[in-house]
């Protein structure tokens, strides 16, 4: 099962899961990721060691995309 | 694919970082290196052969040349202290979404020192939870950045941020990121906290 999950105070927190083909599911995961991107945050698929895409729309066929906030220089 | 870190963007009058461009700030940092050192190591060695006696003052000067350079380098290893931690709970979580993200190696040094690293194409990074060490090809000098998330997160998952902003987007990150101290790793080494010191002798040794 896929998920959206977001990095919060609590760790993180899972926003959607869905199913290749479950419509109803793969609906409400998109509204939420949109919603979270409207909030600020960044989507990121990890790519294994070394390697990490942004994305700007919820790639459906992905286990598992992040969503952080932006970083700034210290 | 190649994606450019959208936090570039804030940023927009720093030219993007690439090897020749991190080379020349590179150079500048040594250059003030030796302008901080020079100079005493210059009046202790005049003071000598004018005055022998004057040996104090000449030690001072020494002082000076040894400590200028170790208070940029403990500015440089301050990047990657540790941060206040949030609740257990929340760490652990945290924790174990960063060890997803991480090999298993990465993940048992992360554990060991709490840093994760990573190899770019600039170098090896230990990305720490407001910062980030880039030791250079060849192992003896380390770069320290500044950089950090803005929100109320437990340290793994500031870990994370970076780690995650680093993979997209290596060059962009150096670019968000501010170079707090550039010199030899032997400096920074010294002005760290004894347990993140594995870290760093590993990554030179894989440089």
């Amino acid at each position: 099962m896929a998920r959206l999950i977001c990095m919060d105070r609590s760790g993180h927190s899972t926003l959607a899961e869905w199913t290749a083909g479950d419509t109803e599911a793969e609906a409400a995961a998109i509204a939420a990721f949109q919603q979270q991107l409207e909030a600020g945050y960044y989507a990121v698929v990890s790519a294994g060691e070394g390697h990490a895409e942004q994305v700007r729309e919820l790639p459906l066929d992905a286990d598992l995309v992040i969503l952080r906030r932006p970083i700034a220089g210290g | 694919m190649t994606s450019v870190l959208p936090e570039t963007a804030a940023v927009y009058w720093r030219p993007r970082l690439d090897a020749a461009r991190l080379r020349r700030r590179e150079q500048g940092w040594t250059a003030s290196t030796l302008a901080h050192t020079i100079p005493f190591l210059g009046v202790a060695v005049v003071m000598m052969l004018l005055e022998p006696l004057s040996f104090p003052v000449a030690g001072i000067a020494v002082a000076h040349a040894w400590g200028i350079p170790s208070l940029y380098a403990n500015r440089g290893a301050l990047v990657v202290k540790p941060r206040a931690r949030a609740g257990a709970a929340a760490e652990q979580t945290a924790l174990g979404l960063l060890g997803d993200l991480l090999g298993h190696s990465a993940r048992d040094l992360h554990a060991r020192t709490g840093l994760a690293p990573e190899r770019g194409a600039l170098g090896t990074w230990l990305v720490g939870e407001a910062g980030a060490l880039l030791v250079r090809p060849g192992g003896r000098r380390v770069d320290c950045w500044c950089v950090k998330v803005d929100a109320d997160l437990p340290s793994a998952d500031r870990t994370a941020h970076l780690l995650l902003a680093l993979r997209e987007d290596e060059a962009g990150f150096a670019t968000v990121a501010n170079l707090a101290f550039g010199g030899a790793a032997w400096r920074v080494r010294r002005r760290l906290p004894a347990a993140m010191r594995p870290a760093l002798d590993a990554a030179r040794r894989q440089s």
